[in-house]
Order: structure tokens, then sequence, then C-alpha cells
């Protein structure tokens, strides 16, 4: 085996010889050439929130950088637009906070309690349950959008934080997920702590939840930024400026760019900023976790 | 069900129950609604409704309208796919490849993932600026005279490079670790039998990555027609007028700005078909994919 | 310490399977019993009955006094060493072992007590603090035989604890398990598919065969008195060597060897030798083709055929053998009979003088 693969290097190596610089350097070429496609975006961003917004309506992004920083700021954290002079960046922010984990922690909680269930116990329904729960799988919000808008309505829960987060939560992907996970968990284990004396709720505090601390921070990082990226849905059930996210305001945001003379670029840019750093800081920091996650969670 | 599991009965229906209950209220109620309501003629002043049949039905078949928008649908969500999937493939198998920064280049070109679609879309109308996008200078300078939002055609072009720049990071994690679960030993005996780099990825690479494309062609199938919400919403500045947009978006212009709730509803149930008749073939492509490995 | 007994313990599973047939069996207090036999048998099925992880469809199961058919693993005073360990993967080592005691509310004083004494008793000292997957294999099988322990439980289970150990651990295991056993004085049930185990390890084997119990008795009798052509060919390595042979008139004959015994059979009947039973004997009744001689350093084993079927004769180290034709004799008190058929084992009575005969006929052909 290992004379094999030293072999294969060997030939590798001679073949690469002759060929090692100029297909090196393409493949850079092109990783360099995505990259940038991905970051132009952000640095332009990041050149206009400090740069006067007269500047940036004249001459565009430009590789200057401006003093004008802290003044974006303060209007984008706490100046408000709109009518009620309440949705403040400060403020949109602390709401897709909220939106964000209390998504990732009532979808995880939820899901790990359904999925314990399914997988451990001998129970009649569990198959019924099992299906009527993972029908949900194939139905996304968006195709039930105005029932459930109005359903939210009767229930008077418009511009409520359960509102916003519970009717996300109707659908299985944290289930499936730690289904998924606990079947591949030993047999043995249950058998063995049953043996040591442990109940169901023992057996799931002590044994299971520990076990699954990689899994559940892997699916916090998915749903906390699948909860604070929503947007058609914030955007039907708060009419109320106090209760908008950073992304549901987004829109306001760009109506801020058309409606005045000098358009706000400063301001408007630092917000979409706000709106895309917590969750795109997230998933960098956390990277191999989240990356298991998302691929895992298909098998 | 595990071998020893707990026989416990009170518990598990315990565990079960806020699951169930939300899913009850949240999904079926109002999926069972949209179906209904499908069947019905709502009053736009909100005086009660009469039964209408399939007419809802037959009217969107016969709206020029509805069938442009879903000509468009069709065209936005092949280009979409079909780009996304294809740009992500090549910068994986890039990744993969080289020795040097593979990390940082991963990191690059994966954190676009956290970025909202509608913040995506207002991204695309910095870039598509028309006096200073840095998109739109490049086009003039090959002299096309681009406009967002008035031109249907320079909108929609935009929507899908948008959309593509949102997606790509999702394909390229998924082909990525695809290429990095192909085993050593499977690598080394084609770099054995086979002398051509670019064989090698056709003969035994492409087949064994076959699996994640298809699974990610689904995924972004259902991205196109759903997710691209925030993206479209956002280039059409929330004015839809004459601009382009998809199926999923008029469910919501209809329904929630028209207040033609029978024929969103409709369109909704269409809809389900559609993605239900995607995940149907989902599952035996999966099904097949157990078999394959 | 207790006995165990099984009264027609019988296993159905919802799919109509039936994974154990009904089974009874007695185990006296201090025993280590070994359940053998190939995947599926159903040896682990019983184990798990016993230990209360699968329900029993019909029967009873006693532990020392007390029927538990029904009564939760947790309280049937029983430890249970797995195959995969079984260890919890985010607890220490010292956590593992005291996760039993802590949960029937055992003083913390007491627990540490019992840790410390099981460590010393398995080299453990230096790695409670470790999780398990910083431990060898060997190592996280004494922690799982750490945490049977430290229970004092009535009775030991063990499902194929060593399987996952490589050959030379798995000896030296096999040999610390069994002298624990002893010094402890704890009932014990040992399911293994390796039959060296069993036969080194048990005082008593109880061999199954598809959900069916075919014998059981001291490692000494099912060697040398398998009760069937199933155990006689799954215990022992190599294994017993079985070929067709002829009854008549009192005679036995095969291949030109003929012993004379009183057998309620006539016809056809399967005759069992084991290979260290064969000897060399240049004058012997059995002619053999010898096709390949397996050296294994203690001794040597011939492979080859005799009339056509495949015979295997163990010699000692000494002897020098070499691949073609060779001449055998057997020691005819150590004869097994089988019905053709059924593969039972049938009585025989041996009369006296056996080779008398053979020699003779053997010369006439000669």
């Amino acid at each position: 085996m290992t004379d094999i693969s030293a072999h294969a290097h060997a030939i590798a190596q001679t073949r690469k010889r002759t060929w090692f610089k100029l297909e090196t350097v393409f493949d850079h070429a092109i990783l360099i050439l995505g990259s940038l496609l991905m970051l132009l975006p952000l640095l332009i961003m990041l050149q206009t929130v400090t740069t006067p917004d007269l500047e940036t309506m004249k001459l565009g992004p430009t590789f200057t950088i401006g003093t004008e920083l802290d003044d974006n700021f303060r209007k984008a954290m706490f100046e408000a637009s709109g009518f009620s002079g309440q949705n403040t960046g400060m403020n949109m922010l602390k709401n897709s906070m909220i939106l964000g984990l209390g998504f990732a922690l009532g979808k995880i909680v939820i899901g790990m309690m359904a999925a314990y269930a399914i997988v451990y116990f001998r129970l009649r329904f569990a198959t019924l349950a099992f299906w009527l729960i993972f029908t949900t799988l194939l139905l996304p919000l968006e195709v039930r959008i105005l029932p459930s808008y109005e359903i939210v309505q009767q229930l008077g829960m418009m511009n409520t934080y359960q509102g916003l987060i519970i009717p996300l939560i109707a659908s299985a992907t944290a289930t499936f997920f730690f289904r998924q996970f606990f079947r591949s968990v030993p047999e043995e284990l249950i058998e063995a702590a049953r043996i040591d004396g442990a109940g169901p709720i023992k057996f799931f505090i002590d044994i299971l939840v520990p076990l699954s601390q990689t899994m559940i921070a892997a699916m916090f990082i998915i749903m906390f930024v699948y909860g604070w990226n929503q947007y058609l849905w914030p955007t039907m059930i708060t009419t109320d400026e106090n209760m908008y996210t950073l992304v549901r305001g987004i829109k306001q945001i760009v109506q801020t760019l058309e409606g005045n003379n000098i358009p706000e670029f400063g301001r408007a840019n630092m917000l979409a900023l706000i709106a895309i750093l917590p969750p795109v800081l997230v998933v960098i920091f956390f990277q191999s976790w989240f990356v298991k996650g998302l691929t895992e969670s298909d098998k | 069900m595990k071998r020893a599991g707990f026989s416990t009965k009170w518990l598990p229906i315990l565990l079960l129950l806020p699951q169930l209950l939300i899913i009850a209220i949240f999904f079926y109620w109002p999926a069972l609604h949209a179906v209904t309501s499908s069947f019905y003629l709502q009053d736009p002043f909100g005086f009660g409704q009469t039964f209408v049949g399939l007419e809802n039905y037959t009217h969107l078949t016969s709206s020029v309208e509805y069938l442009k928008v879903a000509k468009f649908t069709v065209l936005f969500t092949v280009l979409v796919t079909f780009f996304s999937l294809a740009l992500a493939l090549l910068f994986a198998v890039k990744a993969d490849k080289v020795l040097r920064g593979a990390k940082t280049y991963r990191t690059l070109l994966m954190w676009v993932y956290a970025v909202a679609p509608p913040v995506a879309g207002f991204i695309g109308l910095l870039m598509f600026n028309q006096t200073w996008g840095p998109l739109s200078d490049l086009f003039k300078f090959f002299g096309w005279d681009f406009t967002l939002g008035v031109n249907y055609f320079d909108t929609a072009f935009a929507m899908i490079v948008v959309s593509v720049w949102k997606q790509v990071p999702v394909n390229f994690i998924f082909f990525l670790s695809g290429l990095q679960s192909i085993p050593r030993s499977v690598r080394e005996a084609a770099l054995l039998d086979n002398r051509s780099g670019t064989r090698r990825f056709w003969d035994i690479t492409f087949p064994l990555l076959a699996p994640t494309g298809f699974f990610l062609l689904i995924t972004n199938i259902t991205y196109s027609l759903f997710d691209t919400f925030g993206v479209i919403d956002t280039l059409n500045k929330g004015e839809p007028g004459n601009n382009p947009m998809t199926l999923v978006y008029k469910v919501f212009v209809d329904g929630f700005r028209g207040n033609d709730l029978g024929g969103s509803s409709a369109q909704s149930v269409i809809l389900m078909i559609l993605v239900l008749a995607l995940t149907v073939f989902q599952f035996r492509l999966i099904e097949r994919r157990i078999h394959y490995t | 310490m207790a006995q165990v007994s099984l009264d027609s313990v019988r296993k159905i599973y919802p799919n109509g399977a039936e994974a154990v047939t009904p089974s009874s069996f007695h185990i006296e207090d201090g025993e280590f019993v070994v359940l053998v036999g190939p995947s599926g048998c159903g040896k682990s099925t019983l184990l798990r009955m016993i230990a209360g992880l699968e329900d029993i469809t019909e029967g009873t199961l006693s532990i020392g006094e007390r029927i538990v058919n029904d009564v939760d693993p947790a309280d049937r005073d029983i430890a249970m060493v797995f195959q995969n360990y079984a260890l919890y993967p985010h607890m220490s080592v010292r956590k593992n072992i005291a996760y039993g005691l802590k949960n029937r509310k055992t003083p913390k004083d007491v627990i540490d007590a019992k840790v410390a004494e099981a460590a010393a008793m398995l080299n453990l000292n230096d790695y409670l603090d470790r999780k398990p997957s910083q431990l060898s294999g060997g190592q996280r099988q004494r922690v799982a035989m750490g945490r049977a322990i430290v229970r004092d439980p009535a009775l030991f289970l063990f499902d194929e604890p060593l399987s996952n150990l490589d050959a030379k651990l798995r000896n030296q295991m096999r040999i610390e398990i069994k002298a624990l056993q002893r010094r402890l004085g704890v009932t014990s049930i040992y399911v293994t598919h390796d039959q060296v185990e069993a036969m080194t390890m048990a005082d008593r084997i109880i061999v199954l065969n598809g959900g069916r119990i075919e014998q059981i008795g001291t490692p000494s009798e099912i060697y040398h008195n398998p009760a069937s052509t199933f155990v006689a060919s799954f215990m022992g390595a190599p294994p017993m060597n079985l070929v067709a042979g002829e009854l008549s008139e009192g005679i036995l004959s095969f291949a030109g060897l003929d012993v004379p015994m009183t057998v309620d059979h006539r016809g056809p009947v399967t005759l069992g030798l084991r290979p260290e039973d064969l000897f060399i004997d240049a004058k012997g009744p059995i002619a053999m083709e010898v096709d390949l001689v397996e050296e294994l350093g203690a001794h040597r084993l011939l492979h080859g055929r005799v009339e056509g079927q495949q015979l295997t004769v163990h010699l000692a180290k000494e002897i020098a053998a070499k691949t073609g034709p060779l001449r055998l004799s057997c020691d005819p008190s150590h004869l097994c009979l089988f019905h053709p058929d059924t593969g039972k084992r049938m009585d025989v009575r041996h009369k006296a003088t056996p080779q008398a005969r053979s020699n003779t006929t053997v010369e006439s052909k000669a």
C-alpha cells in the first residue's frame, strides 16, 4: 500500500515538475478572482461608510479612506428614520438578536425533545408522529405564507416576538438533524446507562445532551444565521417600526437612498454592514462546526 | 428506535407535544387553509366568500401575466442553478487542490453564506448603481448602458447575478466537503491509471461528486424558487411594476397587496405541488445514492 | 452473589422471528458460564433478556430467589460489560466508574473508596482523570470492568467484551477477567463467538445454535463428548474431523478402519475424530494423501484426503511430515458417532481389542 502511494507521489512529482508553475499560478488566480468577487462589495461598503455622502454620490467608491466613520456610525445606530422615530440601528440590532437567538434556541430545544421522544422511546404512534413532523420539511413557509399570516393575526400575535419566532419554528429541520444524530449514537450507551440506573430524564441530561454538544453548536450557528436573515415573514408580521429587525429594515434603508436629495450612503451602508456582520462573524469563527453541521444535515 | 428504548408512557408524549402543537397550528392549519381557500373567491372588502371550484386555477392558466411570470421563474431557476453550481464546483476543485492558503480561500469563498438575501439585493443596488456602480461601469465600458429597475432585461440580469453570488458559497462548502471525502486511495489509484488531470477529474472525481451534485441541484432549485424573495424584492425596490418577478413573489404581491386571496392561494397550491414533486424526486435520488455508495 | 435460573425462556420478536426457543438452565452461585455459538444463534438475545434490555416473551427468569421478568435492568443487581465498551465519552474514567453508584445515591466517600479500590485492582490509577478517547482498547475494557466491579453486583454479564481487541491483548485480558472473577467470586455469564475463549474461561459452556441450546457441559465434556456434529465442528481449532462411515453387524468401517462396537443403528453414520487422536503409523489402516503441512511452531497440522474426504491430523512438533501418501491409525476409544440425518450423537459401547481385525484387513489389502 505504502509502496503504491509512494510510487504515485513520485509520478505526480515528476509530472508536476514540468507544469508546476503555470498550473499552480492558474489555480491561485481563479481562487483569488473568486475571493475578490465575494469580497468586493464588502470593501466598497467599508469605504463608503468612512466617506461623506456628497463625495460618494459624485465619485462613487474610491480608494481613499475618509473620516466620517464615527458620524455615520452614530447616524446609523442612534438616529431613526421613518415616522415613529423608533427604528434606530440599535433597536433593530436588538430585535435581530432576539429573533436570531430566540429562533435558534427554540428550534434546538423543541427539536431535541421531539427527536429524543422518537428515537429513544417505545412509542406506539412513533411512526405517525415521525411522518407528521417530517412532512413539514416538504413545504417552505413561503408557500403557506398568507394563511400563516392570518392565523398569527387571529391569535393577536402581530408585532410580538412570539408571533415572529414561533411560526418560523414550525418546520422539522432541527428535529430531523437530531434524529439522525441520535440514531448514530451507539446502542450500548443507553443500555449501559439503564443498567447504571439512569432513567429517561437522567440519561438525556447526563449523557445525551453532553454527547450532542458539537451538534448543538453546529445547529445553533446554522439556525441563528437562518433566523437573523429572515425577511418575508418579519415583513408581514411586524408593521410596528419598533419591532423591525435589521434585515426587515433594509427596505426602508433602500428608500432613504431613493428619496433624499443627497442619498445617505454612509448611513445606509453602515446599517447593511451591521446587518451582515454578526452572522458572518459567527460563521467565520465557528467555521468547522458550521461546515460539519451543514454538510451532515443532508445525510 | 433504539432496541432498549425506554417504555415510559407519558414522557415521550410530553416531549413531542410542543413540536406537534406548533406544526398543527402553524403548518397543517395554514397549509390546509391555503388549499381550501384556493377554491373560493374572496370579497376584497372582507364580506364573505363564494365557492368557485377550480375557477381560480383556470383563471391562472389563462392569465398572460401569470404565464409570463412562470416563464421568467423557469429561466431564472435554470440560470441561477447552473451558474451557482458551476462556479462553486470550479472554486471547490481549485481550493481542494492548492496546498498554500487553502483555509484562507475557504473562508473568503464561504462567508457570503451568512448574508441575508435582501441585504445581498441591497449590495446589488450598489454594484449596479447607475452613476458609479462598479459593474455598471464595467458594462458601460463595453457599451451597455445598464439601467437597473427600468429596463426589464437589465433588472433580470442583476437579479440572477446577485442570486448566484449569494448561492455560490453554500454549493462551494458542499462540493469541497464532498471532494475531501473522496478516499485518498481512490485518488492515488486514479493517479496511477491516468496521466491527464482533466481526464481524471471527469472520469473519477466528477462521478464520485455526483451524489452531492444531485442533492445540491434540488437545493438550488428550491433556493431559486423561494429563498430569492429578498433579492427580488430589494432589486425591485418594493415596486414590482413592470419588473421581473418569480412565482413566489407573485403569491405575495397578489395576496398581500392585491388582496386576491383565492388567486394567491391557488398559486400557493401550485407551488406546493411543485415542491412536493421536487422532494419526491429528491428522496428517490437519495435512495439510489444509498445503493451507490 | 446469586444463582440464575431460566425456565423455558423464549424470545419472539414483533416481526414473528423466534430468536430463542424455550430454553432452561440453572447457573450455580459463583459459576462462570459461557454462552457460545455463531453469530445470530441467539446468545446475545439471551444475555440481553437476562440483563432486562430485552423483554422475555415466555418463561420465567430468576436471579437469586427473585423472579425478575418485569424488573427494570437497574434493579436486577447486575453489571454488564459491552463489546464496544459503551463508556460515556464525555466523562472521565473516574466519573464513568462512579456513574452507577451516583445514580444509586451512594455517599460520596463510599464512591471514592470504591473507585480507588477498583482502579487499584485494574491498574487504572494513573488514568482516572482521562477521557475514554485518551485510552487504549485494553484500558477502555478495564474501565468498563471497573464500572461493573464497583457496583458489587450479584451477577456479571459480559457481551463479547474482547472482540474489539487485537489477538495479543485478547489473550491477556482473557486471563485478567478470569482471575478477577475467581477473586471476586461473582456469578458470571459471558457471551462469545470465540470457542477458545469459551474453552479457556468457562466452568460450564452452553453451546447455542439457531436459537436452540445444543449442549451444556464443562469444557472437557463439550470437547470430548460433543452432543452433535454442530458442537463437534464448532468447538476446537482445528475442529473435529467429520467423515462418512458405515455401521453393519456391530462393526464400524471407515477407509480400511474396522472397529467393533455396539450401537443401535445400521447403515451410514457420521464419524467424528479429533485431529490429535490420529497418529502416524506405517502399518495403520487409514491411507491419507497429505496436501498441505501447516507449520504452527508448537505443532503441525496435516491437511489431506482419505478416500476423497477431508481430514486434518495434529502432529507433535518432534514428528516430521511432508506432503504425499501417509498411513494413519487412531485410538478408537475416542471415536464419536453421530446420526447421519439428525447430527445427534449416538451412544457407543466399545468392544475389546479393536485393532486386531483392522490390521489384518490392511495386510490383506496390501
